[in-house]
């Protein structure tokens, strides 16, 4: 790469532009906070642009494999000799893909806030918090080390707090962004044990190294660490799960999830930018970047990962068939989807063609990122005509938001896999794999990719359809233009995102991926995707009516002749009995009590201990020359009898 | 010979000097203002730590009984930092004291105390200076004269003391009696694992423990930080207790190297016992000096952890920790003891909302607190970060996973305060206090610290390269 100065500006950028704001930006840049943190952010995206052009078409290939570079290092801490700690950049198609997919990201977030965050009395902190953010997001996906890649990690979490505490007027919104912050830091702490781990063993803290170190068959290194064991497993795979674990924190995978829905409290455009496309997906990125470990030395790893993100994908996708916020829906679908990158890098493999749902999954955060993005902002521009996030104040929009009405749908449509748009491809790719590996998780795959479709379309009718379309009186227009052109442009990549031609880019070991997906394999999830559709155009499009009409035909049933209603009946059944009922509300419950009771369980015990504990802090000195006394007999006791 | 003595014991005699000046000021007739004491003493006192880095000479004196070196140096180097910052945060309470001269007496010869203690090579010199430090103390946490708790809190701390102490030269004696020496070197050689040495070594490790405030010896430390004045709260908690690390550390990997196995097992259990039991009470205080003794004995499980890597990696950690220690301490400290000193409001209740009022305080208090959090990147992190490290290379993954799950619980409390600050409400707050020259100068030099240290690795690397294991 002949100029790291540009790839260093990418992330320098954003932090110029948080610390301008940050200490100039109440008293100097009231008003132009906006326009500077987006002209800021487009310079940036510029780079990372002009950086994806020179690493795919110019410089990134040596012998038609697509090199790991190392475009900066220096020592920064030596910790011992041999072990230091080192900032670096380190650039290879992923990074490259996630500089794009950030940096663009973050600039359409930018510039739709300028319309969304009008007025706020705190516009100039908000930008800079994005500005933080966006530097820290790609600071992360720079990293050349473990621990670099850790503290940028951290720093996503800490600036993502900022952001879903926003409003910190609102007691909800300071919960939900305490709660995001305590949960995700409890999953960081798994993530710091496993780096601990892997280094210890590894004697390094560099990707390549440590990469290097573990995967090569017979590496003095890579025999320790397997031989190396604690409760029965290795530390190979202690060290990748814990690492998994910190990932899956960020990636609000089960049982971690529960901080996102929760975050929904932020400003909406917040949620575009951060649970959309870049922090969330933090946790696919980190297994994709130590991906060679896990399938080369330590399948069984990555088989927890297959499992956890199917679960996570189904169980995200039938509790979003039961939300009414429709934020709520769009944060489970978020975590249904990257359920779906993660379990898709669970299946794949190292070498060559094997690889497909390593490149699928890279594929699918791709795509994920424009479509998801774009629903976010499609949502926020939504609320911010009618002042509520709940389905039953919406309805009827179609005429009043054309354009987010048309985008919407675009988006609609990427999401649920119907072709030509970009999520089909990714989707294909993915479904593929799975197929190819393991029956399984294909099955819970299509099935969760049917109930997308479901409950995306289920959103997007409560929302443009399903009442009359003057039922909205006194709305102040669809948003400024620079609301709108987000959308346009997001919805444009939604379309045609699909066609890059990332199989060749993208893959585990460098060299391009040439398999096809045949036409007959697409027609069952296509199929189940339009049925899904269908079902929730049904069900949704118009208020009422069909439940309305089921409940008349209620006491016939026997009588109900026609087929039509026969079936309409049986779907009923299935989604409103059987899935919300049986399964969805079970979940749900499950999820707020079980899951989220776990944690107030924790929690609850710790203050009951330490209220327990509390009279032993008497206030008496002859107590304390007690317990003084006890101490000194209780650490003689304990070492006559325990210590040999 | 006289040059050796002047210089080798540079930084004791400073103090004297300070001591003297002092002194003569006080007895001789002329009334001084408060304010233009302040100033002077602390430019003494900056001078004193400038003076710190220059004219080092290593020696031993006294045959063996006193010795220096470059890493002992920059521990008092490292104390002298933590006085004068303290001296700084001091000014708004001394400012209206009538005994003000008095103060800076005592707490200079406790200093002197530990400079001597850090610097013994015997358990005589190791036990005058460990008093020295300790009795004036006691008359300091009376220093607040009208105040009840004050006076509890002094009485409470000499009556505890005199049961450490006294277990203590049991065990010097005992220790006596067994291998007829009391010279570091030589003990180092003499003592190999029997049963009376055992023993022994508990006697000398509960005293330690006391003056750490490891649980279950740490129960004096709440009641006496409460009811001292805040500057001498964030004295007892920053160098008193920097000092006695020090010491202990010394203590540890010289005279009881050969027991190592042995203290490595009992050094885990109260390490265990003081970050758990110090997370719990700090959960449910209320004060906010009460509050920062309890996180104080839960970062002193933390520090023994990264002193049970017996190495040179481990020494560093722990010096290098505690310079961040007591940068984020003092911040903390410095934000409420100007609270303290201007409203009398020590209550964690009484700060909420105070960022609406004084947003300059809130977050110097903040960031203190992310940093004895250990958040990234504040140093706190990079200082916890590499105790544990140290602490990992003896492969006990159980109490690594306990210090790291019990980091998360100190994160509730420390954010708990950090709500109050920002986003609680409150019908009156703490109105906008103007904050004097010298506690900014406080504020800034530790914040200064809490940003920079972390990031400058040639700080770390320095005290790596200083440290002779």
């Amino acid at each position: 790469m002949s100029h790291p100065i540009y790839i260093v500006l990418i992330p320098l950028i954003p932090l110029v532009c948080f610390l301008v704001l940050g200490i100039f930006g109440r008293k100097y840049f009231t008003n132009s906070a906006g326009i500077f943190g987006t002209l800021g952010l487009l310079t940036s995206t510029l780079f990372s642009l002009s950086t994806a052009y020179e690493y795919f078409f110019v410089s990134g290939k040596l012998n038609g494999v697509f090199q790991k570079i190392e475009v900066l290092k220096f020592t920064w801490l030596e910790f011992s000799p041999g072990v230091s700690i080192d900032l670096g950049i380190l650039i290879d198609p992923i990074t490259v893909m996630m500089l794009v997919v950030v940096s663009f990201v973050s600039l359409m977030v930018h510039l739709f806030s300028l319309g969304y965050m009008k007025g706020e009395t705190r516009f100039a902190t908000y930008y800079a918090f994005l500005g933080l953010f966006t530097f820290s997001m790609l600071g992360l996906v720079l990293s050349s080390n473990i621990f670099q890649i850790y503290l940028f990690w951290e720093l996503v979490g800490v600036s993502s707090f900022l952001l879903i505490g926003f409003y910190f007027e609102k007691p909800s919104a300071v919960a939900a962004s305490k709660k995001a912050f305590i949960v995700t830091r409890f999953a960081d702490l798994g993530f710091l044990i496993g780096i601990l781990v892997l280094s210890f063993y590894s004697h390094t803290l560099d990707f390549g190294v440590l990469i290097e170190r573990l995967t090569t068959a017979g590496s003095p290194y890579l025999n320790t660490i397997n031989a190396a064991s604690f409760l029965g497993v290795s530390a190979l795979t202690w060290g990748l799960l814990l690492v998994f674990m910190g990932g899956a924190g960020k990636s609000a995978m089960f049982p971690l999830h529960i901080w996102l829905p929760d975050a929904m409290e932020g400003p909406t455009p917040v949620s575009a930018l951060i649970h959309a496309a870049t922090m969330v997906v933090a946790g696919v990125f980190l297994v994709a970047r130590l991906f060679p470990v896990f399938a080369l030395s330590d399948p069984a790893a990555l088989q927890v990962v297959m499992y956890t993100g199917a679960f996570s994908a189904f169980f995200a996708a039938v509790i979003a068939c039961t939300q009414t916020d429709i934020k709520r829906v769009l944060a489970y679908s978020t975590m249904s989807q990257i359920g779906y990158m993660m379990f898709a890098l669970g299946v794949s493999k190292y070498n060559g063609e094997e690889g497909l749902g390593y490149m699928g999954s890279m594929f699918h955060l791709f795509t994920h990122a424009f479509f998801k993005s774009l629903l976010f902002l499609g949502a926020g521009a939504v609320i911010h005509m009618v002042h509520s996030n709940e389905m039953k104040d919406m309805g009827g929009l179609r005429k009043l938001m054309p354009i987010t009405h048309i985008s919407f749908l675009i988006a609609c449509l990427a999401i649920a896999g119907i072709p030509p748009f970009s999520g089909f491809f990714s989707k294909e790719e993915i479904l593929m794999a799975s197929f190819e590996s393991n029956k399984l998780i294909y099955a819970v795959a299509l099935l969760t990719s049917g109930l997308t479709a479901f409950y995306m379309f289920r959103l997007y009718y409560s929302i443009f359809w399903s009442k009359p379309t003057d039922s909205h009186h006194g709305h102040h227009g669809e948003g400024t233009l620079t609301m709108k052109i987000p959308l346009v442009l997001l919805a444009v990549l939604a379309i045609v995102a699909g066609f890059v031609p990332i199989s060749s880019w993208i893959t585990a070991d460098g060299n391009a991926i040439h398999s096809s997906i045949p036409i007959t394999f697409s027609i069952l999830p296509v199929s189940l995707a339009v049925i899904g559709i269908l079902l929730a155009t049904r069900l949704f499009k118009t208020e009422n009516e069909l439940p309305q009409r089921i409940a008349i035909q209620m006491g016939g049933l026997y009588k109900a002749a026609s087929r039509k209603f026969y079936i309409d009946e049986v779907y009923l059944f299935i989604t409103k009995k059987v899935l919300f009922n049986l399964i969805g509300k079970p979940a749900a419950w499950f999820d707020k009590n079980i899951v989220d009771g776990f944690m107030n369980l924790l929690a609850k015990l710790t203050a009951g201990l330490s209220e327990l504990i509390k009279g032993y802090q008497s206030g008496k000195v002859q107590d304390y020359a007690l317990y003084f006394f006890g101490g000194i007999t209780g650490l003689i006791i304990a070492f006559i009898y325990l210590w040999k | 010979m006289l040059n050796e003595y002047l210089q080798v014991l540079k930084s004791e005699w400073l103090l004297i000097a300070i001591i003297f000046i002092l002194l003569f000021i006080k007895v001789g007739s002329k009334e001084w203002k408060n304010e233009t004491l302040l100033y002077s003493i602390n430019f003494l006192l900056l001078l004193n730590l400038i003076a710190g880095y220059f004219y080092n000479l290593p020696g031993s004196l006294f045959n063996g009984m006193y010795f220096s070196n470059d890493l002992i140096f920059l521990q008092k180097n490292i104390l002298n930092l933590g006085m004068y910052l303290v001296s700084l945060i001091a000014y708004p309470w001394l400012k209206e004291h009538k005994h003000l001269l008095e103060f800076y007496i005592l707490i200079l010869s406790t200093l002197l105390g530990m400079f001597f203690m850090i610097s013994s090579g015997n358990m005589l010199i190791f036990y005058l200076g460990l008093e020295l430090s300790t009795i004036p103390l006691a008359a300091l946490a009376n220093f607040d004269l009208e105040k009840r708790k004050s006076s509890e809190a002094a009485f409470k701390m000499i009556i505890s003391s005199a049961f450490s102490s006294a277990l203590m030269l049991l065990g010097i004696s005992f220790l006596y009696g067994v291998t007829g020496t009391l010279f570091f070197s030589e003990l180092a050689t003499l003592i190999h694992g029997g049963p009376m040495e055992i023993f022994v070594f508990i006697l000398i490790l509960g005293g330690f423990s006391f003056k750490m405030s490891v649980v279950p010896f740490h129960l004096w430390t709440a009641d006496v930080y409460e009811g001292a004045p805040v500057a001498v709260t964030a004295y007892l908690s920053v160098i008193s207790k920097s000092a006695i690390l020090f010491i202990f550390m010394t203590v540890m990997f010289t005279v009881f190297r050969n027991l190592e196995p042995q203290w490595y097992f009992m050094i885990f259990l109260l390490s265990v016992l003081t970050i758990l039991i110090g997370n719990l009470f700090a959960i449910r205080q209320n004060n906010m000096k009460r509050f920062l003794a309890f996180s104080s004995i839960a970062q002193v499980g933390f520090v023994l952890l990264g002193l049970s890597g017996v190495s040179k990696i481990g020494m560093t950690s722990v010096i290098y920790f505690l310079l961040i220690y007591l940068f984020s301490n003092l911040a903390a400290f410095g934000v409420v003891a100007l609270v303290s000193a201007t409203t009398g409001k020590e209550n964690i209740d009484d700060f909420k909302g105070f960022y609406k009022t004084n947003p300059f305080l809130s977050w110097v208090l903040a960031i203190a607190l992310f940093s004895l959090a250990g958040v990234p990147p504040t140093a706190g992190f990079f200082g916890k970060f590499f105790l544990i490290m140290s602490g990992a290379e003896r492969g006990n993954y159980v109490w690594i996973i306990f210090a790291a799950l019990n980091m998360i619980i100190s994160f509730y409390y420390y954010l708990r305060v950090v709500k109050a600050i920002f986003m609680d409400q409150n019908e009156t707050p703490i109105k906008t206090i103007m904050v004097p020259a010298l506690p900014k100068l406080a504020m800034a030099i530790c914040l200064l610290g809490i940003i920079c240290t972390g990031f400058l690795s040639w700080i770390y690397d320095a005290i790596f390269n200083l440290c002779n294991f």
